[in-house]
């Protein structure tokens, strides 16, 4: 009696169930968040073979150095990590001169004195500012943030990066824009306080490519994702030569454990199968009962 | 655990063997009968085994190159993706590894629920686990705490801030736990030092886990005492190290596919911003794994009733074999409580998912129901079915109806009912 | 007991599986083991260009390359013919003062002494060139072990003259 209780009580909550399964799927449907698309593109690092286009990464860096470097720190490249392998591999010559333009506080010398030098291949990237707090000063009150991780940083990854270079609008009369906020798209929130950073030939790239904002961005984004996964190529190759490993190592562990199992059909095995086998035949065919339909 | 015992073969394993009974013990283990008809849901204790190895050692690692303070602690962890060798895999494996470890163990545990590995006579290995699991989860949340990112820092300030709600205690104790008047450098600090010890906890515990294991021995699919003869189990080496060790290479591929093609899926991007007790980030989070305790902890409108009803309900998980109560272990026979825990399976993974959700309109009130549900299947079904279950009939042996004779016999007997030729003596 | 039957089919199965499974083990180890090896942060320090273009005749400059000190003294033509005309036969580790210097008027060692690992002072010992204190090491200008438990003379590093101002060491 008490079971049928519960068997109904079991039915009840599977229809509940899927009452709340259609309400909680159409829920996050309409829910406040929209699904904003970003703006599509093929990116050569995406996918399990994906590797960085160098010269995309190197025109990258131009409109890092150019555009973004400005208000926005690296802090976490070193001027080395341009010319290792799996980047923009520019030559050690040229990052030294790149490195050369700019000055590092050093110190102090054997006079007791702070000095400033040129960088090095072992120094990090320079920052725009000494700390986060000129930064945010200098900037209207939002802090430019540090972009050595920042494609990591952010939902949507490199697509989001992308979109959002990509993603200033006129607003319609009457959205209401204090100054110093600009409209974007893909900003969560659409109000950022960082100005369209990119305009066709904002750039003029060393390789002759046509500097569209498009192409900039593509560019930019490249970098900085290589910026926050610089062994993104290494990471690849490593996987793909783990996972045929494994599947090979696999295989074996596989045919192994069976035939290590096979063992159970053993000699041994199949002679105890058999003696039940004849006990039973033995209990069945010496019955000297009355009824041998039931055996009873 | 009735064995002959062990004599080792040459004189100097027997001296060393009579001092320090080392060989005797892996003798035992290798020996050590475990039934025939586990299946694949019995691998995952190797499993575990694997990834608690496997995090020590990266973890070990790590702290070679780590610096717990709140000034370089982000900054270390990025030294170690880009200039220490290998430090991004070893970073991608800690992190990701941990995630494989919670995914094991919720399998781990379901598979006791639903094959009754909790009941008599094996309570203490059911305690033991739920205490690892605890060690766990607190080994877990400090160590998301040590990258020092935003959601570091904003989800230990809030899981922190829940002991403020104990009456009259709450905010010293949370100001111990501190050693501040927020989260800060000595907290940091003192999660470090917890967080590198406690593995070694889990591993003594995990001792004691398989010790009371030993004991009764393994549970089995049928629910049913299995007898430790050769017909009914087969020793632990070859058979179920064999088994293990394909299972954790499944694992570990999939483990893997995470570390190298996907590292950051499991995580949440604002934790690759360095953490700023000035902002508060939209959504604060826990890992995935902590999830259904945290949507626990939000569907209680009070503060002290969240924290009450989060910690009950994994106390309530100690209770449970004196809650369940009915007399067959395994849900292959027990057809309504097989009905009733997919139920709970499916309630914990919407927990889960409300958890990450934020707690407003039809989230909270789904999150309501799933937590009352939870609490429902321990405190009231499980007791009832306990009673009022009725359950498919037993197996007299976990070999039936292959080799065990009465059934067999019942069997044949039919069979030669229906015989309808000639020869009865015989039956051909 | 179960009998391990090892017929030839079977047990090349598992030689097999053994060797792939120890090459994923040893592949799976050295990424922990080199981890320790320097990291490519110090790597990048471990050359050091210098400027010597201040540096009078007679004077020592000490220079820090990967984290040991480093004498570069621009010689007097007293030490360099002192250096010069020491026969091996008296030197506790035999070497000529020519193989020991690119440039005679530049001598670049490592300052650390050979015997326990001290830092020679400079201007000091029987040949008014170094000595260590720990223990009595005398040096003579060519920075040669003369006298003192020392075994060796002291280390010459990898190092170039990149111009006449500048020397890259490591």
């Amino acid at each position: 009696m008490k079971e049928r209780m519960l068997i109904r009580l079991n039915n009840l909550l599977v229809k509940v169930f899927f009452i709340v399964f259609v309400i909680t799927i159409s829920g996050s449907a309409n829910s406040e968040e929209k699904k904003i698309e970003f703006i599509k593109n093929n990116w050569s690092f995406e996918g399990i073979f994906g590797t960085f286009n160098r010269a995309s990464l190197q025109r990258g860096y131009q409109v890092y150095q150019e555009v973004c470097s400005g208000c926005h720190s690296i802090q976490h490249l070193s001027y080395r990590n341009l010319a290792e392998k799996g980047g923009p591999e520019f030559t050690l010559d040229k990052v030294k001169s790149i490195a050369a333009q700019f000055e590092i506080l050093d110190g102090p010398n054997d006079d007791g004195e702070m000095f400033t030098r040129p960088r090095r291949l072992s120094d990090k990237f320079a920052n725009p500012y000494p700390n986060v707090q000129a930064a945010t000063a200098a900037n209207g009150g939002a802090y430019p943030p540090d972009m050595s991780v920042l494609v990591k940083a952010r939902k949507g990854e490199w697509n989001y990066i992308y979109s959002l270079l990509l993603g200033y609008e006129e607003v319609s009369a009457g959205y209401e824009l204090d100054d110093g906020v600009y409209y974007n798209k893909y900003m969560p929130g659409n109000k950022i306080m960082m100005s369209q950073p990119l305009f066709e030939g904002a750039v003029e790239y060393a390789d002759g490519t046509q500097a569209t904002e498009t192409q900039m961005a593509k560019d930019v984004t490249t970098f900085l994702t290589w910026a926050a996964e610089p062994h993104l190529e290494a990471r690849h190759k490593m996987g793909f030569k783990v996972f045929i490993f494994l599947i090979i190592l696999l295989t074996l562990v596989y045919f192994s454990k069976q035939k290590v199992w096979s063992r159970l059909d053993s000699k041994e095995n199949s002679d105890q199968k058999d003696e039940t086998f004849d006990k039973v035949e033995r209990a069945v065919t010496e019955y000297e009962g009355e009824d041998p339909k039931t055996f009873k | 655990m009735s064995e002959e015992k062990y004599v080792p073969k040459s004189k100097l394993a027997r001296w060393f063997d009579s001092r320090l009974p080392l060989l005797s013990l892996s003798h035992h283990l290798t020996e050590y009968p475990t039934p025939k008809n586990l299946n694949y849901w019995w691998t995952f204790g190797g499993i575990l085994t694997f990834f608690l190895i496997a995090q020590i050692v990266t973890g070990i690692i790590l702290a070679m190159h780590y610096v717990a303070n709140t000034d370089l602690a982000f900054d270390s962890i990025e030294h170690i993706m880009r200039n220490v060798n290998y430090g991004w895999l070893i970073r991608y494996a800690h992190a990701n590894g941990s995630s494989m470890f919670f995914l094991a163990v919720y399998i781990h545990i379901f598979r006791g629920l639903y094959y009754g590995s909790h009941k008599p006579p094996r309570e203490m290995i059911w305690i033991t686990g739920l205490i690892i699991y605890l060690l766990m989860m607190s080994t877990a949340f400090m160590g998301y705490t040590l990258p020092w990112g935003q959601m570091s820092f904003w989800a230990a300030t809030v899981v922190s801030n829940l002991f403020g709600a104990i009456p009259l205690v709450g905010e010293n104790i949370t100001a111990w736990l501190w050693g501040g008047y927020s989260l800060g450098n000595p907290t940091l600090n003192r999660f470090y030092s917890l967080h590198y010890f406690f593995p070694f906890l889990i591993f003594a515990l995990v001792v004691l886990h398989i010790w009371a294991l030993h004991v009764p021995g393994n549970n089995n699919p049928m629910g049913i005492d299995v007898k430790k003869n050769r017909n009914e189990t087969m020793s632990f080496h070859p058979y179920m190290v064999m088994k293990d060790l394909l299972a954790m290479l499944v694992f570990i591929l999939i483990f893997l596919g995470f570390v190298f093609y996907a590292p950051n899926f499991l995580g949440h991007p604002d934790n690759y911003i360095p953490a700023n007790p000035l902002v508060t980030p939209a959504h604060i989070v826990p890992e995935w794994y902590l999830l259904p305790f945290y949507a626990i902890l939000r569907a209680i409108p009070s503060k002290l009733g969240g924290v009450i009803f989060m910690f009950a309900s994994i106390f309530i998980l100690v209770l449970l074999p004196w809650l369940d109560t009915s007399k067959v272990r395994s849900a292959v026979f027990r057809p309504l409580y097989k009905k009733f825990f997919w139920v709970l399976v499916v309630m914990v993974i919407l927990l889960a998912y409300l958890g990450a959700k934020p707690p407003e309109g039809i989230y909270v009130i789904l999150a309501r129901i799933a937590t009352a549900y939870y609490f429902i299947h321990f405190l009231i079904i499980l007791p009832l079915l306990g009673r009022y279950e009725k359950t498919s009939p037993l197996p007299t042996s976990i070999s039936d109806p292959v080799l065990d004779k009465p059934n067999i016999v019942d069997k044949f007997k039919k069979t030669a009912g229906k015989y309808e030729g000639e020869n009865v003596d015989t039956f051909k | 007991m179960s009998k391990k039957i090892h017929s030839k089919r079977r047990s090349f199965l598992f030689t097999a599986t053994y060797t792939i499974g120890a090459v994923g083990l040893g592949a799976t180890i050295w990424p922990l083991v080199d981890q320790m090896n320097p990291d490519s942060s110090v790597k990048s320090l471990s050359t050091t260009e210098v400027n010597v273009g201040n540096i009078e005749p007679g004077k020592t400059l000490t220079v820090l390359w990967r984290g040991k000190p480093i004498f570069i003294r621009r010689r007097t033509k007293k030490e360099i013919d002192e250096a010069a005309k020491v026969d091996l036969k008296d030197l506790i580790d035999p070497e000529k003062d020519s193989d020991r210097t690119k440039n005679p008027e530049w001598l670049v060692m490592i300052g650390v002494c050979t015997h326990l690992g001290c830092v020679p002072l400079g201007g000091k010992g029987e040949y008014k060139a170094w000595f260590c204190p720990c223990h009595g090491s005398h040096y003579d200008t060519s920075g040669r072990i003369r006298k003192g438990p020392a075994p060796k003379n002291l280390e010459i590093p990898k190092y170039e003259f990149v111009d006449n101002n500048t020397i890259k060491i490591g």
